[in-house]
């Protein structure tokens, strides 16, 4: 138990914290479609630490913490800079301010290091999160001593608290945020400063991202910027929704990902333990992979779906219509399945269609084929007076040629509201259609 | 003379007293000039809006059409001039305004509904911080109803077609319930059934004695659907009544040959510093 309370729950619980303050954050960003402005900070934030440190030479937090915000509003600043007057676009002025403030930034850690100081650029890229220690409670009954507080990491307590100012000035200025990043005109018309708006959420994400590197590092940093609120997205096209499920994803990646860097070496049998902040970036990445295959509305396997059932539609439609026409000339018709399969084109859409129509009684399907149904008999007829009334509709009020307007019909015949079908009936005034065949009432 | 000297004077006299100025104007442009980058866009505009009727604004593309919107609504910086808004400048009168962008000015792919979109012009009535009540959202529905898109307020914006994302952004200046309402090119792209909708809301919108002022292009429409019109190319070409003002003669000035020495002179103050700009 003392193992938990002094190394897992402040390390699992910094690293959950940093990933929901950048998630929440994160949200905004992707709407202005600005997320690579989080690599672009966590990279500037280097210089920042080390003038902060050179400046008031000590590596107490504080300072450092001071100068890497700084850097990042100067970053944000120059972007802007750079964007309007140097004639580039967004992703370009990212790239150069932040490829050269980080330049500049090993520079100097070279400068301090020549004066024999110990400055590690690698803990600001991967965080340490495995030293994140609360040396005090062994027990569960001592959380309730409020001395033992005294002790908490100082990385979870300032992440605590950026998390719920984060979630406080969302909640606050959600309104704001949302009118802003989608309409920063209307904004601005109305007298809410999408500029301001705008600049304080860059600096907040400025600082929630400082405050998240030391512990967790900067590529996790990165990653929650943008993965939780991308498989937020792909659930909801609520914003609402949106930013809570960004949290909760967070959340899953910050505790799963901590847990299964613990106990995954163990599962495979191997010594030690993964690190936490990479397996929580691992695992909101393959969130979001999941997300983007499997989401129910926008995810692609759902998608398919849809276009799947949509095309088997449309085949069932024809198949009506097609043994329809064939009983215009002789009653009785009986196609076989494999006759079906091939009038259909073949493939899954028509064996859906042919499955689907009889289970919907379209159809009654015996040893010698199928035939329709007086049920599915009535659908024909509808089809195939839609199709014909687009014709006559297409021959005589477009001009169109008659051997030219079949296959704009059967497009058609498929999408016909039944206002449009009666409408097309009170225009048609005609018992045949262009090519002489019957309109069927 | 520097660009910006007109304004430095100490509280300037409200516009409605010049004597060039009317006083019921909803909207006053004196001797406006703005600039991209050093190149003005516009020179010397002067502008009264006639009060509860529909104006046009119609001038070839890059004639500072929808700059000239903008900039009334404070939205750009002025070179120089004075733009007042009911006899005051706009920042203290932003409650009275309307604003219907161009429909290509903004992500349709955002997460929100119609509704939603609907709301946000009721986010200056509601005010900072505060959360849209059902009041609000039962007001957005009214106005949603009054462009005939009730039916789709749940629906997320991206599966709109064009025509009714248009009328989602009239719908959203119905709920800013302004007084004088700025529109860049409302019918650009839209079906027949919307220009109807958007016609009947602006007559609408003037029987009941608001003003609307609309960028607009297509010039078949201009005398069904507007009582006033201004031709612009980068300077005040005619101002007035359709019936007196659109004219074979001012169009041809309008669009056609270009200015070249203003245009000239506009590269210039590009390439170089202003005097007295900083």
């Amino acid at each position: 138990m003392s193992l938990f309370l002094q190394v897992d729950l402040p390390a699992a619980l910094t690293g959950t914290l940093a990933a929901l303050c950048c998630a929440l954050l994160g949200n905004f960003l992707l709407l202005r479609r600005q997320s690579l402005l989080g690599d672009a900070i966590s990279h500037t934030v280097l210089p920042g630490i080390v003038v902060g440190f050179l400046v008031f030479g000590t590596r107490s937090a504080g300072p450092m913490l001071l100068g890497a915000i700084a850097a990042a509003l100067v970053a944000a600043t120059l972007i802007e800079l750079v964007k309007r007057y140097g004639k580039l676009e967004p992703g370009a002025a990212m790239g150069v301010v932040f490829s050269v403030m980080f330049a500049l930034g090993v520079l100097l850690i070279e400068r301090a290091a020549a004066r024999t100081v110990d400055l590690d650029a690698e803990c600001v890229l991967y965080g340490q999160l495995e030293d994140v220690l609360w040396l005090g409670p062994t027990a569960p009954g001592d959380l309730l001593k409020p001395s033992m507080w005294s002790g908490f990491p100082r990385e979870a307590a300032t992440l605590l608290v950026i998390t719920v100012v984060v979630a406080a000035g969302i909640a606050l200025f959600f309104k704001e945020l949302r009118i802003t990043a989608f309409d920063p005109e209307l904004a601005s018309s109305v007298g809410i400063p999408a500029g301001a708006v705008h600049f304080a959420t860059t600096a907040l994400v400025a600082v929630a991202a400082v405050a998240s590197f030391e512990a967790v590092g900067s590529i996790l940093v990165v990653a929650m910027l943008v993965c939780p609120a991308a498989t937020a997205r792909m659930f909801t096209d609520r914003l609402t929704t949106q930013v809570w499920l960004s949290g909760v994803f967070a959340v899953v990646a910050g505790i799963g990902g901590y847990v299964l860097g613990a106990l995954a070496p163990v599962w495979l049998g191997m010594d030690g333990s993964l690190s936490a902040a990479g397996m929580i970036t691992v695992l909101s990445g393959a969130l979001l992979a999941l997300a983007i295959l499997l989401a129910p509305g926008h995810g692609v396997v759902a998608k398919r779906l849809r276009s799947l059932s949509l095309s088997a539609g449309i085949a069932r439609e024809d198949l009506l219509a097609m043994l329809f026409r064939l009983e215009e000339n002789r009653s009785g018709v009986t196609l076989t399945r494999g006759e079906i399969r091939g009038a259909l084109g073949g493939g899954l859409p028509s064996r859906i269609a042919l499955r689907h129509a009889s289970r919907r009684g379209d159809l009654s399907i015996g040893a010698a084929g199928a035939t329709l149904t007086d049920a599915g008999r009535a659908e024909a007829r509808r089809l195939v007076r839609t199709h014909r009334l687009w014709e006559t509709y297409l021959v005589r009020e477009l001009g169109l040629r008659p051997d030219h307007v079949h296959s704009t019909a059967e497009a058609l015949e498929h999408v016909t509201t039944e206002a449009m079908a009666q409408e097309l009936g009170e225009r048609a005034g005609a018992a045949a259609d262009p090519h002489g065949k019957p309109i069927p009432d | 003379m520097p660009l910006k000297q007109a304004h430095r004077t100490a509280a300037p006299e409200p516009l409605s007293r010049l004597p060039e100025h009317s006083a019921e104007s909803p909207l006053s442009v004196h001797d406006v000039t703005v600039a991209y980058h050093r190149k003005p866009v516009l020179w010397d505009i002067d502008f009264d809006a006639p009060a509860g009727k529909l104006t046009a604004i119609v001038g070839p593309n890059g004639a500072g059409k929808s700059t000239l919107i903008k900039a009334a609504m404070g939205l750009i910086p002025l070179a120089a001039g004075r733009i007042e808004i009911f006899g005051k400048p706009i920042r203290a009168q932003r409650r009275l305004v309307g604003y219907v962008p161009q429909r290509g000015s903004v992500d349709w792919d955002f997460p929100v509904s119609a509704l939603d979109v609907v709301c946000m012009g009721r986010y200056r009535a509601i005010g900072w911080c505060r959360p849209v009540t059902k009041r609000h959202r039962d007001a957005a529905m009214a106005c949603l109803e009054r462009v005939g898109m009730a039916g789709f307020a749940h629906r997320q914006i991206s599966r709109l077609s064009g025509g009714q994302q248009q009328r989602v952004f009239l719908a959203r200046a119905l709920a800013q319930e302004a007084m004088l309402y700025f529109m860049d090119e409302p019918f650009a792209g839209v079906d027949a059934a919307t220009e109807r909708a958007i016609v009947e809301v602006l007559r609408t919108l003037r029987d009941e004695g608001r003003t609307v002022i609309c960028v607009h292009h297509d010039l078949h429409t201009i005398e069904d659907y507007f009582d006033h019109v201004l031709l612009l190319n980068m300077r005040i070409v005619a101002q007035g009544p359709v019936a007196a003002t659109f004219t074979r003669e001012n169009l041809q000035k309008t669009y056609g040959g270009r200015l070249t020495l203003l245009d000239e002179a506009s590269e210039a103050l590009a390439r170089t510093a202003a005097p007295g700009a900083s």
